[in-house]
């Protein structure tokens, strides 16, 4: 029963593997770009998620790391001259470290003071970029060009992103499964669900949950250095509060401690908000918050959530009995 | 003369998991009854149950009427009290706003002076205490506090869901007693639930068995308390 | 000494409306353990229906109270039809929704109000008033005033009525609530109408300084998160005296610190927030929980 079940979510991985390799040649440029965008929210989203929904961290403010991460790819390019493909691990490794140091005092707020803190720096961040004009170019941001495909490949740069985008995607999904499947992962739940418990179990909770907060900034660092390399432009504003609040609602409409939600969330908030205004050029955003809370009523858990009840409710109904 | 309360193939779940298998019981006007069993037996649950704190099935009637599938404000609005496992106090709130809290579905609300009265008379350390924070009083203390709120509802019926829970033997006992004087004076029908066999089957007319969600034996306390298995597994002796 | 004065008092006018607003957050709060992020956009759509009544005629306060009738019955409704539904769902869930409301309060102020911004009246007269040597706005005075009195109300209503004494059960033991009888749910939408209420209060009083616009409310809803930070999002009072002390800091740092210009005046209250944070995180007045295990 089991065996073929995992059978089955095998096979529908290889098929979503290769639409998305396929993707890129039966699309318009702009679509393509718009998939690349996607990719590089789910891995955003796929961070914010290891805080939040693996390890009950709430943070508003990554849309703050998001932003670090732009930076220091378009500064490493417009500055220093360094090729792109240096400004991705650096990026990642900057956000773990901030991450980290940022996770210590952070271990002291729980719940809602959490949400404020990060919310602060989320908002504070702008003001900040623009303040130290020297460096990020101020308001004006800085104006980046986008890569050709390397070695002579017949991609064009839309696709050669792309490609580059989806392979980062596939490295860092693998790695979080891997992480989150085993003992880590269930120690990181594990101080999500109770953490007292869990520190008597020989859990060091403040450790891990600093960890967490580095690794998880790390991947939407990682996120945001690709969206600078993506769009070609950085400027304070493109990271302002909204973008925290549209990754933190990324993840509860894709699925909490979900790694699959990561996908369905970055999917919804690229199209919807775009879908919305098609509905209503009018009140495109009240279409889009009525969709928004119907959503969440049809699916309180996120997509991910909903659809792993659904299979646990057709492959195992004895469980599922009412 | 029908029971006051009674259960007919009453099931209970948390979530998925069955905890009670269709129980039968029933308590007399005017009496006392308990509900015996070790941890994890379904006694708590079967309160919970009755008062539709938890998703049933079966029938559950009070006066004669079914109760089962109601909102527990609705359930208490009939007559029924409920004194919660672990007491349900108020804690950030003075004694005296948690009777009036107990008091809140009364409509005469003239007599609830009398009423003060009363409770403060059965608990007088309650009077003592009216406007401290009940979350500062001590374990025996807010059992008496939680005894005395369902009161002030004047509730044909208490529920009572394991008053000696961490409390010691003699301020149990002294609750036991004033439980016992309330319902030879005012006719009050108690449903007790109980860990502590020995003190409950003093307490109680009647009482009921349970074993992992089934009634395994009931009876007359006076017989139940005689029997060897029972001596044997809950009295200790 | 006179300047220090007058924007003591400028301080505390604005810190009255943090006050309501932070009032507003901390009762939801407390009852529900959600943030409600629609509380700006909330007072900021009771604001323009009392605009539309100014504009059909009505006197100032008549209009007051009708609006404050209205968002009264308007939270009670939204608690009753929009939050219902997910009242058991994980919390996250619940902020997601009422993001929702966000984006279509915004959104349908802005489609039928446009976005422009628009004068909005005051009640009191517009000459400032002298004491001694210092000239305080009439406005300035009024919106305290203002708060004060609904503020008072409030305290009377939680303290001394028998529902008010129901509400506060409410929020702390929804449990222990039903077994009195209490129809927690309701209780938890009169929670919201007072709350709609208050920001209602907080919209009319602001709105003739600040005009108003669709995004009226933004970061004035952040200045009320400060508020309920540095007062405890455990602790009433505490909101009440943590919006006082946010307007009057704001308003003293802005005046007597050079570098901090209008802009950064954001930055003054998200830092006071991350100050609180990390020295007492509950909060001035809130209540460190100790919890059993």
């Amino acid at each position: 029963m089991a065996a073929r079940g995992d059978g089955l979510k095998r096979a529908g991985l290889v098929i979503v593997l290769i639409l998305a390799v396929a993707l890129p040649f039966f699309l318009s440029g702009f679509r393509v770009f718009q998939f690349t965008q996607v990719a590089i929210y789910a891995i955003a989203l796929l961070g914010l998620n290891i805080l939040t929904g693996y390890n009950g961290q709430f943070s508003l403010g990554h849309g703050a790391f998001y932003a670090i991460g732009a930076y220091t790819t378009a500064i490493m390019i417009d500055r220093w001259n360094i090729a792109y493909g240096w400004t991705l691990p650096t990026a990642g490794l900057l956000c773990l470290v901030v991450g980290f140091l940022f996770g210590w005092p952070a271990l002291r707020l729980e719940g809602l003071y959490l949400a404020l803190a990060t919310f602060s720096l989320a908002l504070a961040l702008p003001q900040i970029l623009k303040y130290f004009e020297h460096w990020t170019g101020g308001s004006q941001g800085i104006v980046l060009s986008k890569p050709k495909a390397p070695w002579g490949l017949p991609l064009t740069e839309d696709q050669w992103i792309y490609f580059l985008t989806l392979f980062v995607l596939i490295v860092l999904f693998v790695l979080a499964a891997n992480l989150l499947r085993g003992r880590t992962g269930r120690a990181i739940m594990a101080i999500r669900d109770n953490h007292i418990a869990a520190e008597t179990m020989g859990i060091n909770g403040a450790l891990y949950k600093s960890m967490v907060f580095g690794v998880s900034a790390a991947y939407t660092g990682v996120a945001g250095a690709l969206s600078a390399v993506a769009i070609a432009f950085v400027a304070p504003d493109s990271f302002d509060a909204f973008l925290s609040v549209t990754l933190l609602t990324g993840i509860v409409i894709g699925g909490l401690a979900t790694i699959s939600g990561a996908i369905f969330g970055a999917i919804f908030i690229l199209f919807v908000p775009n879908w919305a205004l098609d509905v209503s050029k009018a009140a495109p955003w009240a279409i889009f918050g009525i969709f928004l809370i119907v959503f969440m009523y049809v699916m309180p858990r996120g997509i991910a959530g909903s659809l792993r009840l659904l299979w646990i409710r057709t492959t195992r109904p004895s469980v599922a009995n009412r | 003369m029908p029971a006051l309360l009674e259960a007919e193939n009453l099931e209970a779940q948390y979530g998925w998991t069955k905890v009670l298998h269709g129980l039968a019981f029933a308590v007399e006007a005017g009496g006392i009854t308990a509900i015996l069993g070790a941890n994890g037996a379904g006694k708590t649950t079967t309160l919970r149950a009755v008062c539709g704190m938890v998703r049933t099935a079966g029938t559950v009637r009070f006066q004669g009427q079914r109760i089962d599938g109601k909102p527990t404000e609705d359930i208490v609005r009939l007559g029924i009290a409920h004194t919660p496992e672990g007491r349900g106090t108020f804690l950030d709130l003075s004694v005296e706003e948690n009777l009036r809290l107990g008091a809140y579905v009364r409509k005469d609300k003239a007599a609830m002076g009398a009423d003060f009265e009363r409770v403060y008379q059965y608990f007088p350390v309650l009077a003592e205490r009216k406007r401290q924070q009940a979350g500062t009083l001590s374990g025996g203390e807010q059992q008496m506090l939680a005894v005395a709120r369902a009161l002030m509802s004047r509730p044909r019926l208490l529920l009572l869901d394991e008053p000696s829970l961490g409390l010691a033997p003699l301020v149990t006992r002294e609750i036991f007693r004033i439980v016992r004087s309330i319902n030879k004076e005012q006719g009050l029908s108690v449903l007790l639930v109980e860990q502590n066999a020995s003190m409950a089957l003093e307490l109680a007319d009647h009482a009921y068995l349970l074993e992992t969600g089934r009634v395994v034996m009931s009876g007359p306390s006076a017989e139940l308390s005689r029997d060897d298995s029972i001596r044997r597994s809950y009295l200790g002796y | 000494m006179d300047i220090f004065f007058q924007q003591v008092v400028s301080g505390l006018a604005t810190g009255g409306i943090y006050a309501s607003l932070a009032l507003a957050l901390v009762m939801i709060y407390q009852a529900t353990d959600v943030v409600n992020f629609a509380q700006g956009s909330m007072a900021m759509f009771s604001t323009y229906l009392c605009w539309t009544l100014l504009q059909a005629g009505l006197p100032y306060w008549v209009a007051f109270f009708a609006t404050l009738v209205i968002a009264f019955v308007g939270g009670l409704l939204i608690e009753r039809t929009v939050i219902r539904p997910v009242e058991n769902a994980p919390i996250l869930t619940i902020v997601i929704v009422t993001l929702g409301l966000v984006f279509i309060f915004t959104s349908v102020a802005g489609w039928i109000y446009s976005y422009i911004q628009k004068p909005f009246p005051s009640p009191f007269p517009s000459e400032p008033i002298k004491v001694g040597q210092v000239v305080l706005g009439a406005h300035d005075l009024g919106a305290i005033g203002v708060t004060l009195v609904v503020l008072i109300l409030l305290f009377l209503f939680f303290r001394y009525t028998t529902l008010g004494l129901a509400m506060r059960a409410a929020a702390q033991n929804p449990t222990s609530s039903r077994l009195c009888g209490i129809r927690v749910g309701w209780m938890l939408a009169l929670g919201w109408g007072l709350a709609a209420m208050f920001g209602g209060v907080a919209g009319m009083m602001v709105a003739p300084v600040v005009f108003l616009d669709p995004n009226m409310m933004g970061g004035i809803q952040i200045y009320a998160f400060a508020a309920a930070t540095v007062g405890g999002f455990t602790s009433p009072l505490g909101a009440v005296i943590g919006g006082f002390l946010v307007g009057v800091i704001e308003n003293l740092v802005g005046t007597y610190v050079s570098f901090i210009g209008t802009e950064l005046k954001l930055t003054v209250a998200l830092a006071m927030i991350i100050i609180v944070l990390l020295v007492k995180p509950s909060g001035l007045f809130g209540r460190t929980y100790v919890r059993r295990v």
